[in-house]
């Protein structure tokens, strides 16, 4: 059976390492790598996984962002993926949310026919969750969000998947081709392989303008975002916490009691 | 020159450091106390192709080159010297050899298996009586017909306990001595006469598997010979040129490590009201220790890069051996010591460095042998 794959995938800052400038509340970027989005890793690797099993599977990877991208497209194909797609023009800098999604549906109908659309939840950088679904929404497809497990029926052509939610998850099926968005606990992404990143670069990277994906200009960038980011800053730290002491459970929870009951919170 | 490493070097360290970090670094501890070789390691290394990594993919090799290799050694190293090691003995001392020196009925029969990691290798030329002077060679190796038939045995083979090839110096023509007297061959641990001896207990590298082998009336088939009756020594030599990039990694990893966990301790460890770090006679050792580990890593890569673009490179791999080995052996006592007492404790992975360095100055070659080697380059011969 070989399935044919889109990932969605963005590189971010690595949110680990990032520091924020306290005057004027913004990222740090200098110095800070690049990385793969991590629910986004989580989504190549359920793709991966497919291949593993069905090996004809062939798994394209899409991403947007300037290009310096291509490299977290090459650490894909060195994961085992088989094609990268880079949307990469001034026209699509600075889109939000509806014009990412704008450009990023328009490569994927270039890319043409597939089955599934597996994207990540959401990026650490934005933190929206919105591109995956705005993607399905545009293209007509049906869509999973916040998927857990997922499985192949066996008529190859529907898919069962746990949708988590916050207490508890649903189980759904859904017929191809479909967009599902990962959450980290659908798998454990694998590591890049050594012959993976000595054979990347026989894979092919396409770098695709706005003109090449056919997209309306008046839909993608920033002039064309209906949001743009306001302000942003860094909440104040909190005081220093307290640490109640007392010689039994029971005296800390008195004093626990009285001093929430002081601050009305009780 | 050009100092700056390709895309895909730059992508091994980052594959390794994860590596390292997520399945190497959470065992290290526990398998050096248990002395256990971490074979869910092993097996997780030949899954992402770091037993074959500087062989061409037509031998089933991973294609990468030297340099990646180095890299790859460091990074493991840096959490766990034991596990560098492995790597290192089976990539340099067994599946180079072949490379180098098989037929092509050799290299078809081992190399796609090794370079996967489906079987492991070892090396065997050191013996009781012959260490540093391999000459004094005692295992023989006699022609019986179609078969080789060995006598003798080997002593500190790293990889000895869990490795399914072998490659292995005898003696086959005493009168020759050490130029011409010794052959090279390859013994698989199934081969009848031949077992494993004595597993050593040793100060560092506790998971790596270090032991004796024996040879009674050992008997391999005729085409086990690698290269040419003779070329024994040459064999042995050519590999440990190469095999000393690979130990100048781990002692570089293992520097890099001590010394990356101790600029930590130092950030939070306070004494007299300001944290370590904040203290000049302190900050004067740290600016010491990270001179020589960045030394150690530009001899090593200029000794790999020389070896990818098959330039003489021996004098090099030793001096990167013999500056790694004592800038290991430098870093860890200073680590230990920056730590105070809890360096010396096993709650802190200093004293497992401090420990697994010492070997870099001892196996594949002393730091006095290495001193011989340079010299006689700079002398001639």
């Amino acid at each position: 059976m070989a399935f044919k794959i889109i990932v969605c995938a963005k590189q971010v800052p690595d949110t680990n390492v990032i520091k924020i400038n306290p005057k004027t509340g913004t990222l740090i970027r200098e110095g800070v790598p690049s990385i793969l989005n991590h629910d986004d890793a989580n989504a190549l690797e359920e793709a991966l996984k497919i291949k593993d099993k069905y090996p004809d599977t062939h798994i394209t990877v899409v991403s947007m962002g300037p290009p310096q991208a291509k490299d977290m497209l090459l650490e894909c194909l060195a994961m085992g993926a088989d094609e990268g797609v880079l949307v990469s023009d001034r026209a699509v800098g600075g889109s939000d949310t509806w014009a990412t999604s704008n450009a990023v549906a328009a490569a994927i109908r270039k890319i043409g026919e597939f089955d599934l659309i597996f994207a990540g939840r959401q990026a650490i950088d934005g933190d929206t969750a919105q591109v995956g679904p705005q993607i399905a929404e545009k293209m007509d497809l049906p869509q999973v969000t916040y998927v857990q497990e997922f499985e192949i029926e066996k008529d190859m052509k529907s898919i069962t998947v746990k949708r988590a939610l916050e207490d508890g998850y649903e189980v759904i099926k859904i017929k191809t081709p479909c967009m599902l968005t990962a959450i980290k606990e659908l798998n454990a992404p694998r590591y890049m392989t050594i012959e993976g990143i000595f054979s990347a670069n026989e894979k092919p990277i396409h770098v695709w303008s706005a003109n090449d994906i056919a997209v309306d200009l008046d839909t993608v960038g920033l002039e064309a975002s209906p949001t743009n980011v306001f302000r942003s800053f860094t909440p104040a730290p909190k005081g220093k916490g307290v640490i109640l002491e007392g010689d039994t459970e029971k005296e800390v929870a008195e004093k626990l009691l009285i001093g929430l009951k002081g601050k009305h919170v009780v | 020159m050009n100092f700056q490493l390709t895309k895909e070097q730059e992508f091994v360290r980052k594959m390794v450091r994860e590596f390292a970090t997520n399945e190497v670094e959470p065992i290290a501890a526990d398998i050096d106390a248990e002395h256990r070789f971490p074979e869910e390691n092993v097996k997780k290394m030949a899954d992402y192709g770091l037993l074959g990594i500087p062989f061409p993919r037509e031998v089933g090799g991973a294609g990468g080159d030297q340099l990646s290799y180095a890299i790859a050694v460091e990074e493991l190293s840096r959490v766990c010297g034991s596990t560098g090691v492995i790597c290192s003995a089976h990539t340099s001392l067994c599946c180079w050899p072949i490379y180098a020196w098989g037929n092509d009925e050799q290299k078809e029969k081992y190399l796609a298996d090794l370079c996967s990691g489906r079987k492991l290798g070892a090396f065997g030329l050191t013996e009781p009586n012959a260490g540093t002077d391999a000459g004094g060679q005692q295992t023989r190796a006699d022609l019986n017909g179609d078969q080789w038939v060995l006598n003798g045995a080997k002593v500190f083979i790293t990889n000895g306990g869990y490795a399914d090839v072998f490659i292995i110096m005898a003696m086959t023509d005493k009168k020759k001595k050490t130029r011409g007297g010794i052959s090279a061959f390859i013994v698989e641990k199934d081969d009848p006469g031949f077992s494993i001896g004595k597993t050593e207990d040793k100060m560092g590298i506790c998971a790596s598997s270090t032991t004796e082998l024996i040879f009674q009336n050992c008997t391999i088939p005729k085409d086990r010979l690698l290269g040419q009756v003779g070329d024994g020594f040459k064999v042995a030599m050519s590999t440990l040129d190469g095999g000393r990039i690979g130990i100048a990694s781990q002692a570089l990893g293992i520097a890099q490590g001590a010394f990356d966990v101790t600029v930590d301790y130092m950030k939070a460890r306070k004494q007299f009201g300001k944290k370590l770090s904040q203290m000049e006679a302190l900050q004067f050792e740290v600016a010491n220790m990270a001179t020589q580990i960045e030394a150690a890593r530009l001899l090593i890569y200029q000794a790999a890069d020389m070896k990818d673009r098959n330039l003489p490179y021996g004098k090099y791999s030793a001096m990167a051996k013999l500056f790694a080995a004592e800038t290991a052996m430098y870093v860890t006592t200073k680590a230990v010591q920056l730590h105070g007492g809890y360096g010396y404790t096993k709650d802190y992975p200093v004293e497992r460095m401090m420990r697994d360095a010492k070997i870099t100055e001892i196996y594949e070659g002393t730091s006095e042998v290495q001193k011989m080697v340079i010299a006689a380059s700079v002398f001639g011969k």
